[in-house]
Formats: C-alpha cells, structure tokens, sequence
C-alpha cells in the first residue's frame, strides 16, 4: 500500500495515498506502516484524508498500528472523512484515538 | 438537443431500483461488488450518507462469507441481490458455503465493552456494525444454503448521532 511520510511539528504525518483500507488491504497496509514507522521516534499522526472508506478488517489494522508503534509513541488520526468516521463512532473507537480536523491543528495543539 | 435531454430524463426516471450480482467469494471479488453496489445506489439517488451505510454493511456480511462460509478458499460464488423502496434497502446474500455456528446469527456485541485498554480488539467489529445500521436481519439455512436477508431504512433516523 501507498503510504508517504513527512515530519511535521512533533509528528511523523504518514498519509494514506489509497482510498481504501478494506479486507483486500489490510495486510498490506499493516506491513507498509510498520515499514514507515519502523525507525522512527517520533509519535506518528495518521492522516486518513484520501481514504474513502474502511470495514472492519481495515479498523482492525489501524488497532493494530497503534499497537505496533506504542506504548512509547502515540498515533493519532486526522482529516476522516464521513464514512471512515462513521466506523470509528460505531464502536466507539473514537474514544481511543486522538481524532484531529486537520493536520495543522495537530502539531500547535501539543505545544501548548 | 430537445431529443437528447428528455431521453436523459426518461433514463432518469427509470433507474433500475433492483440490483443482482453473482461473483466469486474473494476479497477481490467482495470490493469489485461493492463498487457496483455504489455506483448502483449513486444511479437510483440515494444519499451518500446511506449509500456509505449500506456499503459498511454489505463489506462485513459479504467478507464474512468469503472469510468463514468459504474460509478464504475463493472456491465459490456469493449472489447478492438489493432492492429499493421509497424508505428501505432490502439485500439478500446467498452463497453455498458453510452455515453460521450453530445456525444462527452471531450476537451484536460491542467489541469494546469489557475490554482492557492496553489489550483492545483488532477484530469482532463485524457483526456489531451489521447490527448496529440494519433495521432487520434474518437468517435461514435452505438446501446446503446459507440466505442472509438484510433491511436497512433509508430515513435519517437510522443511526443516532
């Protein structure tokens, strides 16, 4: 899967060039942020803006990155649209993840 | 000019509000469907916010099939078959793969609740969000047939905000 990766602020941004994490890609997406955040430090600031659509396994996957790049770093999610929101509110996995608008609001707000 | 325009609004008028599909039980398979399903709901003017719901919903019935009926082996077809009314999606799944566990659909639990923080789920989501967007839900085995027949309203008031 397509991923790309930028420091901004705090964050390792990794942006998911793909519109969708489904059963087809969930495996692939696993691997390939592992690969992204595999030396890194950084917290990592998932940015989900081209991602049209995810079903459970693809939830499932993103559990699991959080998984793989904590306990000592955090990941964080930004820009869901409708779709990728409604999962997350379904199961209430918005109340695990730090959820933010934009990517700009992300790094300013963790200064302060 | 004149022909063109009221030929496009007869087209409209008459958008198929019946769907059949019949593919093979793959990953693959299950999103090629789902694109179809789509453009399908898109052509009849359905919402994008129930064209979304309808679209999470048969992702977790339709995968289920090719990850349990069929345990991943591709080796079989899924029909899926939708109907709209004025209010309603109604879909029927039919494969020929192994029944649900004892024949009856798996409880709407939330993967959530109960679970410790530092040992969340990455799977069991499925089900839940079947039952948490369908206003209906049957299922009966019939000849080695698995029929899953779904109901979902199309008013806004099918998912509490």
């Amino acid at each position: 899967m397509d991923l790309s990766s930028s420091l901004k602020g705090d964050y390792q941004v990794i942006t998911v060039n793909a519109p969708r994490i489904d059963a087809a890609a969930a495996i692939a997406f696993k691997e390939a942020l592992r690969t992204q955040t595999a030396e890194g430090t950084c917290d990592v600031l998932l940015d989900l803006g081209a991602v049209d659509f995810i079903d459970s396994s693809g939830l499932g996957a993103i559990v699991a990155a959080l998984k793989l790049v904590g306990p000592a770093r955090r990941l964080d999610l930004a820009r869901l649209t409708p779709d990728v929101a409604k999962v997350f509110r379904l199961t209430r996995m918005n109340t695990i993840f730090t959820i933010h608008e934009g990517l700009e609001d992300a790094a300013p707000r963790r200064a302060g | 000019m004149t022909a063109a325009s009221s030929f496009a609004r007869a087209a409209t008028a008459k958008h198929p509000r019946h769907l059949c599909l019949k593919f093979a039980a793959t990953q693959d398979g299950v999103r090629s469907a789902l694109g179809d399903l789509r453009g399908f709901m898109q052509a009849a003017r359905i919402g994008a916010d129930a064209c979304g719901t309808a679209e999470i919903v048969m992702a977790e019935a339709l995968n289920n099939v090719a990850e349990h009926a069929y345990r991943m082996s591709g080796a079989g077809d899924i029909e899926l078959t939708v109907r709209l009314t004025q209010s309603a999606v109604s879909a029927c799944i039919t494969d020929a793969g192994a029944p649900l566990p004892g024949l009856c659909l798996p409880e709407a639990e939330a993967p959530l609740d109960g679970s410790p923080q530092d040992n969340l789920p990455e799977g069991g989501f499925g089900w839940f969000l079947i039952h948490s967007l369908t206003s209906a839900l049957t299922y009966r085995r019939v000849d080695g047939t698995n029929h899953l027949a779904i109901e979902m309203d199309l008013l806004p008031a099918s998912e509490a905000r």
